[in-house]
């Protein structure tokens, strides 16, 4: 059974709609990630989960349980935000427990789970100190802590790796990753704009463009078969190349998609001709972008070094099974 | 690069006239509070006395002495009153939507324009209504007109900057309204409290209007009232002395308040005009 | 099939509370604001006097104008709008405000540059320049006055011994000079104000932008006039008009430095006066009324002008 659905949600404040006919059905345990560039609704979609904002139309369940007129903290859900949020002139534990007190619970068993959430996150030892005595990850780690001691049924995560810097980012990741592989019965909601996070951590993404779903499926579907040339273009580092023109109108579509590792390059020979522009080279991989005759712009990647250099003339071959086409719409056509 | 000399002498001379001009007519009074008898009428630049005759006269007659506590009352829980009414609207207005509440925030601050004597005939007949005339809760009352709206307004900006966010995790944790500000806003909000409460008690401690007109007996007056009330028995024989001894009794207090808190008063004045 | 609900538990229970949590600042507010300048403007069209308030009689603009005829078509104006020392107190009131607000921005901006300026014990400075602010108004009123005195005033010592007077002047006391020991009490005790508002406007603009313009090698004064005076001005502005409205309702210096004279009487001495003074309780708050009105009209002026951002929208 499913622990969140979402039936026909919309979202408009006044005349403007900002969440249009979401449906969606996410199981119990799932990592679920909404991505898409800001400005899509995906945070207004976890808020109005969460019950910090009023949901205009549909209904959301929770268990079955019609959730749209309870309030937050009744929907046994917990939250990590952006900021963290700690509440800053309030110890580490204090924090913790505060959501436990106001469900008036026990201090024996405040203390109890507040401390087996600490153990969990290995922040023990900082119990007893302010969230301005902590590090960037630590302060991350009390707010995943103040959530988990509530015991929630569905966890929400507002782009919680924004305020960190890229090594911090990655560490933090992967715990997240752990975390929900150690909260098995636990439905993650995760929200975020960068596709690399989604990619990693996600069972299932829903990708949000405008308000509205484009796709919903695991990493790899998304990455294989997107359902739109938007998804396509979001999903995959670096960027699909999208062609227009000829090199499309030959295969009867509006706009012929390739990923730059779906290319091969050669000094010699191969179906495209051109020109290097620029190399970027990262050490594992090397960025190639070539200005192809009669084609376009293209972008290539190539594993582990290359000897290619600006204005050397390469010749490109695409993968014929990797290729996506869309009609004028932006919508797939089958190849 | 520095530059030139005759600029840095010409610039603290400046700075100098400024504090001279700032200071003189306290350290005046002060001067002239410690002198007695015929040194009074000469005019001396330099303290030339430490007579304290004028102090013993001010607060041994007794009623000074309950004057000064008079105006102690009033501000005081001018300040506690104003503050606990302020807060909780300040919540109000900076937190939470609702329909009218710019307009609200917009009457609530038009009312710090008033001129206290627009509301003057009115509000004497209110507190003859209440039977608060010359009572000193005529004053805390009437106060209210000129420290609620600074304070509603640099308690709701203040509040407008603490970071959402953390209301919102607070509302998660399942806090009530009423205990998101006890527990989580008030004790982030005690810099302005400060501010605007250091503002309130200074502005209560100095009013004058209402209590010229509210209060009707010595022992009942506050200390601007009663020192602009001090005369002799002629225009000849006003008791000077006394008169700087009482100024300085009263502004000391004062004084001490801006070399303390002289950075959070300013950021209060400042607050309300600048950020608007 | 799809429920609606248009507001959910949570917003309701904050729209409740919040009006919860602002019924007693309102309440507050209109007992001691909105009602009594309500009954201020009533008791302006009645007979109202000061020991008979609840049996006062509607009497229509009798307070403002009134025209009493005397027959043989003689006739003549009675009420506020008549009365030469009313508008004696109008002009007062006015030269007081322009006057006072003028000085006050010119010093309180050459204080704020000083004070702009990172110079030694400068901490100390401002502390010394908020002393004349914080200062009762009634006390500083006493100590000028005391140093303003005829016979043994430190300030007619000072001006005789530079020879700028031959003879002591009656400061407070004569016609001549009330109003300027008026205004010198007022510039000196609130400049501080002023020089702090334009101060904060001072401390806003962008230290890049000096060291763009010294790179440039504009010189000292062109930089002040082009660059500063403009991105302060809007602070200024702020502070003028804060200033001016309170100077509108100048009362507390005025009533204890020069009392009973025409020579300084504004407009709230006057309204005071038949207030309390005189028992012409109805007259006294018609006066109010009028003042009222006209600081009104310039602080909606004010705020439709500038358009003050009062919801603080944020992005």
């Amino acid at each position: 059974m499913a622990t969140v659905e979402l039936k026909n949600v919309s979202k408009s404040y006044g005349t403007v709609e900002v969440l249009r006919d979401i449906n969606l059905e996410l199981e119990q345990g799932e990592f679920v990630v909404f991505v898409g560039p800001s400005g899509c609704g995906k945070s207004t979609l976890l808020r109005m989960i969460a019950g910090l904002e009023d949901i205009t139309g549909g209904e959301l369940r929770i268990d079955g349980q019609p959730m749209n007129d309870v309030l937050p903290a009744k929907r046994g859900i917990a939250m990590v935000f952006q900021s963290y949020a700690l509440y800053p002139h309030m110890t580490v534990f204090e924090n913790m427990a505060f959501g436990l007190e106001q469900a008036r619970l026990n201090k024996a068993e405040i203390r109890e789970r507040v401390e087996k959430a600490a153990k969990m996150l290995q922040i023990e030892a900082f119990l007893d100190r302010k969230p301005k005595q902590l590090s960037g990850g630590q302060r991350q780690r009390v707010a995943i802590g103040r959530a988990i001691t509530c015991d929630p049924r569905v966890f929400l995560f507002d782009e919680p790796l924004s305020n960190l810097d890229a090594a911090l980012r990655v560490d933090t990741r992967l715990e997240i990753a752990s975390l929900g592989k150690r909260l098995p019965d636990t439905t993650m909601v995760y929200v975020t704009h960068d596709q690399v996070e989604a990619m990693t951590l996600a069972d299932r993404i829903v990708v949000l463009n405008g308000g509205i779903v484009e796709q919903v499926g695991t990493p790899m579907e998304l990455y294989e078969r997107p359902a739109s040339q938007f998804v396509a273009g979001f999903i995959g580092s670096p960027r699909m190349n999208f062609l227009n023109g000829t090199v499309a109108a030959a295969h009867g579509a509006e706009t012929y998609g390739i990923r730059p590792e779906h290319i091969s390059l050669s000094p010699d020979a191969g179906d495209w001709r051109g020109r290097v522009i620029l190399t970027e080279r990262l050490g594992s991989d090397t960025f190639v972008h070539v200005e192809v005759d009669g084609v376009g712009p293209v972008n290539v990647r190539i594993e582990g070094r290359s000897e290619v250099h600006a204005n050397d003339e390469v010749h490109l071959t695409p993968d014929p099974a990797s290729v996506h086409l869309f009609d004028a719409k932006g919508r797939p056509i089958p190849g | 690069m520095k530059p030139p000399l005759w600029q840095s002498i010409g610039f603290y001379i400046l700075v100098g006239v400024i504090v001279l001009q700032a200071l003189f007519p306290f350290y005046y009074a002060i001067l002239t509070s410690l002198e007695d008898g015929q040194a009074l009428f000469e005019v001396n630049y330099l303290p030339r006395a430490l007579n304290l005759a004028n102090y013993q006269a001010m607060l041994s007659g007794g009623v000074f002495g309950k004057q000064i506590l008079n105006s102690v009352f009033v501000a005081t829980v001018v300040v506690i009153l104003s503050l606990f009414l302020a807060v909780t609207a300040a919540y109000a207005l900076s937190r939470i939507r609702f329909r009218g509440r710019g307009l609200l925030l917009l009457t609530v601050l038009s009312v710090s324009m008033f001129p206290q004597i627009a509301v003057l005939s009115g509000l004497f007949e209110v507190i003859r209504y209440f039977g608060l005339f010359n009572s000193l809760w005529s004053l805390v009352f009437s106060y209210m007109i000129f420290t609620l709206p600074f304070t509603v307004w640099v308690l709701t900006t203040f509040m407008r900057n603490l970071p959402i966010e953390i209301e919102e995790a607070a509302i998660m944790d399942g806090a009530s309204s009423f205990t998101i500000i006890r527990r989580v806003f008030l004790p982030l909000m005690w810099p302005a409290m400060v501010t605007t409460g250091l503002l309130a008690f200074i502005h209560a401690w100095n009013e004058f209007l209402f209590a010229l007109t509210f209060l009707s007996t010595d022992s009942q007056r506050t200390v601007p009232v009663a020192i602009a009330l001090i005369s002799g028995r002629s225009e000849f024989e006003i008791p000077w002395g006394n008169i700087m001894a009482a100024s300085v009794i009263v502004t000391l207090p004062l004084v001490a308040l801006v070399l303390v808190f002289q950075r959070k008063i300013v950021s209060g004045l400042t607050a309300g005009a600048v950020k608007g | 099939m799809s429920k609606t609900v248009q507001k959910s538990r949570l917003s309701r229970s904050r729209t409740r509370s919040a009006w919860l949590f602002l019924a007693p600042m309102l309440l507050t507010l209109a007992i001691v604001a909105a009602w009594p300048l309500g009954r201020t403007i009533w008791f302006s069209f009645t007979d109202a006097s000061l020991d008979l308030m609840g049996e006062a009689r509607f009497v229509g603009f009798r307070n403002y104008l009134e025209y009493v005829a005397w027959g043989d078509g003689e006739g003549q104006y009675y009420g506020l709008l008549a009365d030469a020392r009313w508008w004696r107190s109008v002009w007062n009131t006015i030269l007081f405000a322009v006057v006072s607000v003028s000085f006050e921005t010119v010093f309180g901006l050459i204080i704020a540059l000083v004070l702009n300026q990172q110079f030694r014990g400068r901490g100390l400075v401002r502390a010394a320049v908020l002393i004349p602010w914080a200062i009762p108004t009634i006390v500083s009123a006493k100590m000028w006055a005391w140093m303003l005195h005829d016979q043994f005033g430190i300030i007619n010592d000072m001006l005789q011994t530079i020879g700028l007077i031959a003879e002591p002047i009656a400061w407070t006391a004569s016609p001549d000079t009330a109003m300027v020991a008026v205004l010198m009490v007022d510039i000196w005790k609130t400049t501080p104000f002023m020089a702090l508002l334009i101060l904060a406007g001072l401390q806003m603009v962008p230290g890049d932008i000096y060291e763009a313009a010294k790179l440039d090698g504009v010189p000292p004064w062109r930089v002040f006039r082009k660059i500063t005076l403009p991105l302060i001005m809007p602070a200024v502005l702020v502070a003028v008009v804060f200033r001016a409205l309170d100077a509108l309702r100048v009362f507390d210096i005025v009533y204890v430095l020069t009392p009973n004279t025409d020579a300084t009487r504004t407009m709230s001495v006057f309204a005071r006066e038949n207030l309390f003074d005189y028992d012409k309780f109805a007259y006294g708050s018609a006066a109010s009324t009028l003042l009222f009105l006209v600081i009104a009209l310039i602080t909606i002026t004010f705020i439709m002008a500038t358009r003050m951002d009062l919801e603080g929208k944020r992005s």
